[in-house]
């Protein structure tokens, strides 16, 4: 078996077996637990719903945030867009979702995809250097900041070089991309990442709760 | 036996001028990647090079890598390397048959002992020798036999090269590659299925004019033929870079001749020369037929997770595994949650 085969086969197959079973695993155990009952009244009806209005509203920092925070958002904002394009419109990947779940959609030209993958590249090069020069953000973070920055960096990474025929021969660059790829899947459950699923959830809550008081956030 | 006529002495008996000898020489020097300054060394070589003996032995295989070879059109590189040649034993060629055929292979070994090359296509069967023999001798034997006495051994096609079809799960026959046979002689591998025959042609004129192989991957492959990715020579390149792609085999985008990497195309990780060299003196390959490369000289290619299916769908054997990883999530999901709660109420009992 090369290492090409063992990446696409059953490296792959195991990885997206952890990441499954990893993510109904930690969604469920946080949504079944029990809710603590609040007696009062609700000053406003359908709460919930109108939590997930904060989602979106709290995308952008507010005006007394926005001088100290902008550059991360935006950074972080490139980052997480060009990874989107690249993941969702480069037709290569749009043909494994295919095979894992039999849709599909029309990809985007390989320009658009490469030059988006190149700014999230950079973008996470550029948070990198900000929390390892920023004393704040240095002394708040641990091994798991700096693990899945690097479980994230290392897919967009050796998919250029792959794209770009950088370095090994390309069936070796084809089979560390689908490696690290392998290694985000099983990483993903366990650490920060998992802010992909939270990160809704939580604005959406704090939403609600507000809004059952009757304040609009 | 090989013949006591040169190659030119023979070429000029069929009519072959020594314009027409130079001009082949000019082309099979170029085809195999040698510098310009090495045609006369190989018009030396080649004009004054006794006929070698072959001995050619067809095991697990559909003839599909002599057909290659031989209808080839005259005259053409393989023609005249088939002249160059004393090819002593080839079950498909060969004017004799029965015991009569076995003596000739056995006299070539035993007159040719040490020197002769021997050319294998197919793939040995080691589930059981019943599987494939001839006159009665198994293709293992046959062959450990016969390379005693080989300067070299061409495994020709992967068959013989990777062990091929026959070795495509579950591989009844228990088919193998010469070189999990054959360890103390040197090995060239001509992969494809079947292999480009100027491929097969040059490395035998490599053979007759340095005596040794040719430089060869980590394969086993002339990197001559070898060395580049059909991907990286094929013409449709410029629609896999900007994203134009073939959905179906005749849609607007096959018409217009777009990439077929959607329709399942292997370019990407096949190293051959059929974008250059293509095939029938150059007419066509694959990709410019409209079809995808299969992958055919690389090994498993049977094997990698089906034909018309994307490069990038990965191999996985089913969708079995998924269903149950989310089962068995939502099982530990919910079992953590329950205890939690169980605690959780425990707790809120206790302070009341």
């Amino acid at each position: 078996m090369t290492l090409l085969d063992l990446a696409r086969g059953p490296a792959l197959e195991w990885a997206l077996v952890i990441f499954i079973a990893g993510i109904l695993w930690r969604l469920l155990g946080v949504l079944l637990l029990t809710h603590p009952v609040d007696f009062s009244a609700p000053r406003t009806s359908f709460a919930k719903l109108q939590g997930t209005r904060t989602v979106f509203s709290r995308a952008w920092p507010s005006a007394e945030f926005i001088v100290r925070t902008r550059y991360q958002t935006v950074m972080a904002y490139v980052f997480h867009i060009g990874m989107f394009v690249v993941v969702a419109g480069f037709v290569p990947h749009i043909e494994f979702i295919t095979g894992l779940t039999g849709l599909s959609w029309p990809g985007l030209p390989n320009f658009v995809a490469t030059l988006l993958g190149i700014a999230a590249v950079l973008a996470l090069v550029a948070m990198l250097v900000r929390r390892l020069t920023d004393q704040r953000k240095c002394c708040v973070s641990t091994w798991d900041d700096y693990f899945s920055w690097f479980a994230t960096a290392a897919p967009l990474v050796t998919g250029l070089m792959a794209f770009y025929h950088l370095g090994p021969r390309y069936e070796t660059l084809l089979a560390m991309h689908i490696l690290s790829i392998d290694l985000l899947l099983v990483w993903f459950p366990f650490g920060k990442l998992m802010h992909a699923f939270w990160a809704v959830l939580s604005r959406a809550q704090t939403g609600a709760a507000y809004y059952r008081k009757g304040v609009r956030i | 036996m090989a013949n006591e006529s040169t190659l030119v002495e023979l070429l000029r008996q069929q009519g072959v001028s020594r314009r027409g000898f130079l001009k082949y020489c000019a082309a099979l020097t170029s085809m195999m990647g040698l510098a310009p300054t090495m045609v006369s060394a190989v018009s030396e070589a080649l004009q004054n090079a006794r006929r070698p003996s072959v001995i050619w032995l067809s095991f697990q295989e559909c003839t599909g890598c002599t057909e290659a070879l031989t209808r080839s059109h005259a005259p053409t590189i393989e023609g005249v390397i088939f002249d160059a040649i004393s090819l002593d034993y080839h079950h498909t060629l060969q004017a004799a048959s029965g015991a009569a055929a076995e003596a000739e292979r056995e006299n070539a070994m035993e007159e040719n002992a040490g020197s002769y090359l021997l050319v294998v296509d197919g793939s040995i069967p080691l589930a059981d020798p019943g599987y494939s023999t001839i006159a009665g001798i198994s293709n293992l034997d046959m062959l450990e036999e016969t390379a005693k006495g080989a300067a070299a051994v061409i495994a020709v096609g992967t068959c013989a090269t990777y062990g091929g079809l026959p070795m495509a799960r579950p591989n009844p026959t228990g088919a193998v590659p010469v070189s999990d046979i054959i360890k103390e002689k040197p090995i060239i591998n001509v992969a494809g299925c079947p292999p480009i025959p100027v491929a097969i042609t040059g490395v035998l004129a490599h053979y007759l004019t340095f005596g040794a192989p040719p430089e060869l991957d980590h394969l086993g492959r002339p990197l001559a033929f070898y060395g580049e990715t059909i991907h990286d020579r094929c013409y449709r390149r410029p629609f896999y870079d900007r994203g134009l792609f073939a959905e179906s085999f005749d849609d607007e985008g096959a018409r217009k001749g777009w990439c077929l990497f959607k329709l399942g195309c292997k370019a990407l990780v096949t190293y051959n020369a059929c974008a250059t060299l293509k095939w029938n003196q150059g007419t066509s390959f694959p990709i410019q037929s409209g079809h995808g490369c299969i992958g055919c000289s690389e090994p498993g290619f049977w094997d990698k997770g089906g034909i018309y299916k994307a490069l990038s769908r990965g191999e996985m054997s089913s969708n079995a595994k998924l269903a149950a990883a989310g089962a068995a999530g939502v099982a530990i999901g919910a079992g953590s949650a329950l205890l939690a709660r169980r605690r959780q109420n425990s707790v809120e009992n206790s302070e009341k």
